[in-house]
Formats: C-alpha cells, sequence, structure tokens
C-alpha cells in the first residue's frame, strides 16, 4: 500500500541560549498509510511531542527548526510548502489532540464556537451549519445532551468530556491523519477506554491514520498496529505491534516492556523485582560524543558501541532496529 | 543505625492502622437560605485495617476520594466523624503537642516530586527539615542519619549538597523517600509515587519502595491509578466509588476473582499488552461519568453507569457484605456465597 504520510530523516534543531544548537529530533523515518494506527513511545523528552509539531508545521521558530528531512502527505512535500497551504492543510488534512486538553481549549468560548471555529474557517460554513455542525460531533464522540452541551464553557465539563471534546474538534474536518499526543493520561481507565473505543470506531467510519505517542505500551498493543520506538531524538526499534511485544530486540525496548508491572488476570503469590532500566536520559551535551545514545545505560554495551552510532537494519521482515548487537559481524 | 522500631510503640495487634467509619465532608457556601448547606461527600463511611508491614492499595475513579482518606488519616484533612486507630491509640481527636508526637510515625509521599520539596532548600537539608521538626536526637545524630538515608535511598553523599532542580525526577522522588523515611516513621502514605515518573525510573522507585519495607518492616498505604502497579505492591486492596469501598480484599482474589460491576468494569479497562487479557469476552464498558458528590443518587452509587442495573439498585443502597474470608463487596447482585452478577458469571 502506498504511504499516505512519509517522514523521512527528519532533523529538528533548537538554539540554545548558550549559542549552541541542540538536536532534538534525528534523522528519523517512518510511514502511515490510511487506517492505520502507528504508536510512538519512549521516555520524557525523546522527541515524540517534537515529532508531531513537526509534522503540523508547529515547531518553534525561532528558536527551533527543521533543519532536514522530508515530511510528504500523499505525495505533496509540506516542508516546502507556503505558510498559508500549511495552515489549510493543518485544519482539513491533518489534525491534532493536543497532550494537555485544558491549555489547548480557550476558556473563553463555548466549546460549540470553538468546533464551528474549525469548521468556519476550512469548510466556509455558515455560522449556522457550523452550530449545527458542531452539535453533531458532540454527539458522534457521546457526550450526552449535546444540544445543551454545545453552549457550555470548557470548565463545566468533566475531564474525560473535555478530551472528548478535543476529538470532536480535531475531527471536524475529517483529516485524513489525527495525530493524538498522550490523548487520555490526565483520564481514568474507564473513562480512556471510552475514548480508544471512540477513536477506533470513528477511524473505521472515516479510515483516517492516526499517530498515537504514548508511554504506556499496553496502551499501544490496544490501539496500535505498528509501534515506532524513539530513544533521545532516535528511531531506535520498528515493527508491528505483536512482534515488538513478543520478539523486541533492542535493549532498550525490552527495557521498557519488562520493568513496567503488567496487570494479570490471575496473580501469582510469588513477586519479581522488576527489571530496572539504570541511569537516566543522557543530556543533549553527553550526547554529542557519538556512540549509541543508549550505550551508557545499556547493560549489554561493547566497545563499539561507545564509539560508533549503530546503523539501523532490518533485523526480521518488517522489524527495524539500531543496535549493534543485531548487526552481523563481519 | 535505623534499626527496626527504636521509637515506635510496639503493641501486640496485628493492625497498624485500624480505620473505622471515616467521613469527611467538606461544606459548600449555601445558596438557598432554607435549606440545609450543601457538603462535598469525598469520604463516605470508609473502614478497614492495616496489618503491620503490608501494603494496603486505594484504588478507584478520580474523585472517589483516595486522597481525602489518606490526608484524614495524616490528620491533615478535617475529620467529620470515625475513629482511625495508628498503634491501637485513637488520633481522630488529638491536637497539640500528643498529635506532634504521633506524627512521626507517619509520612507522606507525594505524586508531584517537582512540587513536594521546597526548591531553596538543598536536599540535605529537606531530608533533615522532619529530625529539626521532630527534635530527634543531637547535631550529629541528625547528620548520621541524613548520610544514611541518602545512602538508602541510592543517592550520593555529596548530593546532599544540590538544590531540587539538580535532580532528574527520579532522584527528586528519593530524596521525597529519604524524607518520609528521616523520623523512621511506622506508615508512609505513598500517594502516586510514581505516576510523575517515566516507566524506566518507576521500577527503580517502586523497587526501592518495596525494599525498604522488607528491611524495615514498613507499611504502607499505597494510591495509584495504574492497576498494574498496584497488583504488585499491594497485600490487600480497597476498590472507592464516590467516596466509600465498594469491595475489598487481598491481592489474589481481588484481581483473580473481582465481584463488583465495576471492579471489573475498572480491570477490563486497562489496555493490556498480554493478547490474552486484551481479547477476553468478558470485558465489561461503562458509559458516562460518576455523578456529583454533592447530590448522592439513592440506591447504588455505581447505578447509573453499572451494565447491570436493576430497579433495587436504583432505589436501595446495598450494604458492604463480607462474602468470603477477607473478601467484602457492595453490591445486590452478587450472592451471599460470593457468586458474582449473572451477566459477568457467564
Ligand atoms: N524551546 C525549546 N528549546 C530547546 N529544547 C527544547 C525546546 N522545546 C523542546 N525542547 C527539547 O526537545 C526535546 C523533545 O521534547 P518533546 O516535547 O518532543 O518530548 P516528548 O517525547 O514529547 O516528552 P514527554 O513524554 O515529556 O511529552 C526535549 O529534550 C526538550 O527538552
Ligand atoms: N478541600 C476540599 N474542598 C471541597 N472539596 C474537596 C476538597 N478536597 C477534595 N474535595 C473533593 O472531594 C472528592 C474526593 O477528592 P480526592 O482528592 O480525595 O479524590 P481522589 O480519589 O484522590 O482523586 P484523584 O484520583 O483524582 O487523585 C472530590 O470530589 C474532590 O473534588
Ligand atoms: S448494586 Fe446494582 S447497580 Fe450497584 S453495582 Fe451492583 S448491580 Fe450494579
Ligand atoms: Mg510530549
Ligand atoms: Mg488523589
Amino acid at each position: 500500500m502506498t504511504a499516505l504520510l512519509e517522514v523521512n530523516g527528519l532533523s529538528v534543531e533548537f538554539d540554545l541560549k548558550d549559542g549552541t544548537v541542540s538536536r532534538v529530533i534525528n534523522d528519523l523515518n517512518f510511514s502511515l498509510t490510511a487506517g492505520q494506527t502507528l504508536g510512538i513511545v519512549g521516555e520524557s523528552g525523546c522527541g515524540k511531542s517534537m515529532t508531531a509539531l513537526a509534522i503540523m508545521g508547529l515547531v518553534p521558530m525561532p528558536p527551533g527548526r527543521v533543519a532536514d528531512g522530508v515530511i510528504a502527505l500523499a505525495g505533496e512535500d509540506l516542508l516546502g510548502a507556503s505558510e498559508s497551504r500549511r495552515r489549510e492543510v493543518r485544519g482539513n488534512d491533518v489534525s491534532m489532540i493536543f497532550q494537555e486538553p485544558m491549555t489547548s481549549l480557550n476558556p473563553v468560548y463555548t466549546i460549540g464556537d470553538q468546533i464551528g471555529e474549525t469548521v468556519r474557517l476550512h469548510q466556509g460554513l455558515s455560522r449556522r451549519d457550523a452550530r449545527e455542525r458542531a452539535v453533531d460531533m458532540l454527539r458522534a464522540v457521546s457526550i450526552p445532551a449535546p444540544e445543551k452541551r454545545v453552549d457550555e464553557y470548557p470548565h463545566q465539563l468533566s475531564g474525560g468530556m473535555r478530551q472528548r471534546v478535543m476529538i470532536a474538534m480535531a475531527l471536524a474536518c475529517q483529516p485524513q491523519v489525527l495525530i493524538a499526543d498522550e490523548p487520555t493520561t490526565a483520564l481514568d481507565v474507564t473513562v480512556q477506554a471510552q475514548i480508544f473505543d471512540l477513536l477506533k470506531e470513528l477511524q473505521e467510519q472515516t479510515s483516517s491514520a492516526i499517530i498515537l505517542i504514548t508511554h504506556d505500551m499496553g496502551a499501544i498493543a490496544e490501539m496500535a498496529q505498528r509501534v515506532v520506538v524513539m530513544y533521545a531524538g532516535r528511531k531506535v526499534e520498528e515493527a508491528l505491534v505483536d512482534e515488538m511485544l513478543t520478539n523486541p530486540k533492542h535493549p532498550y525496548t525490552r527495557g521498557l516492556i519488562a520493568c513496567v508491572p503488567h496487570l494479570e488476570a490471575k496473580p501469582s503469590e510469588e513477586r519479581k523485582v522488576l527489571t530496572e532500566i539504570p541511569g537516566v536520559v543522557p543530556s543533549v551535551a553527553e550526547l554529542g560524543r557519538g556512540g549509541c545514545p543508549f550505550a551508557p545505560r545499556c547493560a549489554e554495551a561493547m566497545d563499539r558501541c561507545h564509539d560508533e552510532m549503530p546503523p539501523e537494519i532490518i533485523a526480521a521482515h518488517d522489524h527495524k532496529v539500531a543496535c549493534w548487537m543485531h548487526v552481523m559481524a563481519p | 543505625m535505623l534499626d527496626a522500631c527504636d521509637g515506635a510503640v510496639m503493641t501486640d495487634t496485628e493492625n497498624l492502622l485500624e480505620v473505622r467509619d471515616l467521613k469527611v465532608h467538606f461544606p459548600l457556601p449555601k445558596t438557598n437560605p432554607f435549606a440545609s448547606a450543601p457538603k462535598v461527600h469525598a469520604v463516605d463511611g470508609v473502614s478497614f485495617d492495616t496489618k503491620r508491614g503490608t501494603t494496603f492499595g486505594l484504588v478507584g475513579e478520580s474523585g472517589s476520594g483516595k486522597t481525602t482518606t489518606a490526608l484524614a488519616i495524616m490528620r491533615l484533612a478535617p475529620i467529620t466523624d470515625g475513629s482511625i486507630r495508628l498503634n491501637g491509640e485513637e488520633i481522630c481527636l488529638l491536637a497539640g503537642e500528643p498529635l506532634r508526637q504521633q506524627r512521626r510515625h507517619m509520612q507522606i509521599i507525594f505524586q508531584d516530586p517537582y512540587s513536594s520539596l521546597n526548591p531553596r532548600l538543598r536536599a540535605g537539608e529537606i531530608v533533615r527539615a522532619p529530625l529539626d521538626q521532630l527534635d530527634v536526637g543531637d547535631e550529629k545524630i541528625r547528620d548520621d542519619r541524613v548520610a544514611e538515608l541518602f545512602r538508602l535511598v541510592g543517592l550520593r553523599p555529596e548530593q546532599q549538597a544540590l538544590f531540587p532542580h539538580q535532580f532528574s525526577g527520579g532522584q527528586r522522588q528519593r530524596v521525597g523517600i529519604a524524607r518520609a523515611l528521616a523520623t523512621q516513621p511506622d506508615l508512609i502514605v505513598c500517594d502516586e509515587p510514581v505516576s510523575a515518573l517515566d516507566v524506566a525510573i518507576q521500577a527503580q522507585i517502586l523497587n526501592l519502595l518495596r525494599r525498604l519495607q522488607e528491611e524495615f518492616g514498613l507499611t504502607y498505604l499505597f494510591i495509584s491509578h495504574d492497576l498494574g502497579v498496584v497488583q504488585h505492591m499491594c497485600d490487600d486492596i480497597a476498590v472507592m466509588y464516590l467516596g466509600q469501598v465498594i469491595e475489598h480484599a487481598d491481592r489474589l482474589s481481588l484481581f483473580g476473582r473481582p465481584l463488583h460491576p465495576y471492579t471489573n468494569a475498572l480491570l477490563s479497562a486497562v489496555p493490556s499488552a498480554d493478547p490474552a487479557l486484551r481479547d477476553r469476552a468478558d470485558r465489561i464498558r461503562v458509559s458516562g461519568d460518576p455523578p456529583s458528590p454533592i447530590d448522592l443518587p439513592p440506591g447504588c452509587r455505581f447505578a447509573s453507569r453499572c451494565p447491570f442495573a436493576e430497579d433495587r439498585c436504583r432505589a436501595e443502597e446495598p450494604r458492604l457484605r463480607l462474602i468470603a474470608e477477607g473478601h467484602q463487596v457492595r453490591c445486590h447482585l452478587v450472592t451471599d456465597d460470593g457468586s458474582p452478577p449473572p451477566h459477568l458469571a457467564a
């Protein structure tokens, strides 16, 4: 199948106050087809949100910039497009549910105005049609009494309802690609399950592609078909979800899966000590030295790992990993 | 030097903590001069015991009263009614010096390692503060204790001189744990202790908490919304919904044989990396949000979202019933011999 969204060799840099440049995304590649969900996982600060912002064309510039790479939507190069074209794409073709719902909903407008604004701007609907569309969208995301709720303000809604409003807004223009950045972190699991069901249902109807950003492998397993694991601004592993869970190759991915106490249906009396990934993510300054970014925390690290960046190799069918352990000896 | 029970009052009771019919109601401003003032029923008749050296878990929907229960036990929230016994002593009515003395037996670790540490104090001073407040030993003893605590939580001695912002999130949580251990408490309340941390760092902190428990016989009151973490850490668990305990059991029974529809919904909702769990046929879903803790519904508090609710559920409030050794549940449809609601049993 041809790719709907293609990210190729993407690098994002920030100018720091001390005059140095920090590369927060480094040579990132992945692609996405219609109707598919891609998960992106990794520790805080590894560049998940920045990847999303780069696709949206929202990297804060300056101090940031997309330094290199290609982002193409249905074959159209987005990085080279004009700002007005990007705005058009942002409303119509690619939309995003942001990490913090409260900061992305405007407290002084009713939710109807906010959803309506999006469709008025991008689809040229009249005020009245826009309101109707807003009610429809609220109904689609199962908000009870949508005709009433449409005139309410964000603070009058529960966290779960606000998140559903965010989704309604993101979906109002039926985007081809929906980016959901930790869409449920602040919510109860019962509400999270509702939101996930809703996303799946809407995806089935519209066959949008979804990028789900999360730190929860369980959520990935539940929602995505394919997963990219990021570490310190780089992709370290990519595979189909079931393959990744049963056969992780990168020591970081293995640690990420093993360090979590997964819920078991029939727990046993015995409780093991959890696997730890020692240390913390290195600072950007420490990363400058070359070598695998995970090497300082890696139990398997060899001399080579500290000196040379491992190339991405194909370790199994449709399974890529960047780790010296998996590179065949010459 | 941190030997098991210096300072602690040893009693022969097996229970460190006994909570009976605890209520915390927050009054709201009166809107109608002729009606009684509305109130938030944050904690509404909670009872449980916690055995010495074990971990008691509180789980449940956001707003169900977990933090308020813990704060009431710490005597940091106003208690409306009920009884709390720590080491056999009633602490609900304590004030002044006796309360201050009891406080050394209880400490709390907060969720947010960023805001719970004073940014202007060095880590060493932060850990030392409770010792100063409670006049523990002399200067030398306090210095030694702080050094020992840093070692215990896996921080280096020279890190005592650093300020909170110079630590990573996981290290800050270690400082918080060292501070909580300083007075050699019997009970440590852990309110979402790892929720703000990356998964890779969570494991370090959870292992540390378990190791310290084994070493010092600590008792934890552990609050988390992550059921995998709760299953890993807790020996007994109470599930809360709108201020009440709706199910209470030991770890193996609660997770192996959950009876209450809400507990089942909660466990079903956890996204799972295990395909067997994910594709289970008996996963149940609830819709909507919980009702307001101000105007409580008659009948079962879960009835508005319960997929099995019957007329009786909406009219008559179920009692918390003991249906097997150590397993209590609050649902009309669970039978006395402990069969789950018929729809769930299938
Ligand atoms: N304005 C900025 N100047 C310099 N660096 C920045 C700026 N904004 C973000 N960064 C850096 O970019 C990196 C990637 O951040 P990003 O927000 O993408 O992380 P993330 O993976 O989404 O993390 P989280 O899980 O915490 O949301 C981080 O190391 C961050 O410090
Ligand atoms: N000081 C207060 N005044 C009024 N209401 C309060 C106060 N503190 C808590 N509440 C209310 O009491 C109820 C219980 O709150 P609590 O913080 O104990 O819930 P929780 O179970 O810890 O939730 P979460 O999982 O979100 O932390 C909520 O409805 C909350 O809004
Ligand atoms: S008492 Fe009724 S409404 Fe309440 S949980 Fe049981 S079945 Fe559901
Ligand atoms: Mg982010
Ligand atoms: Mg709480």
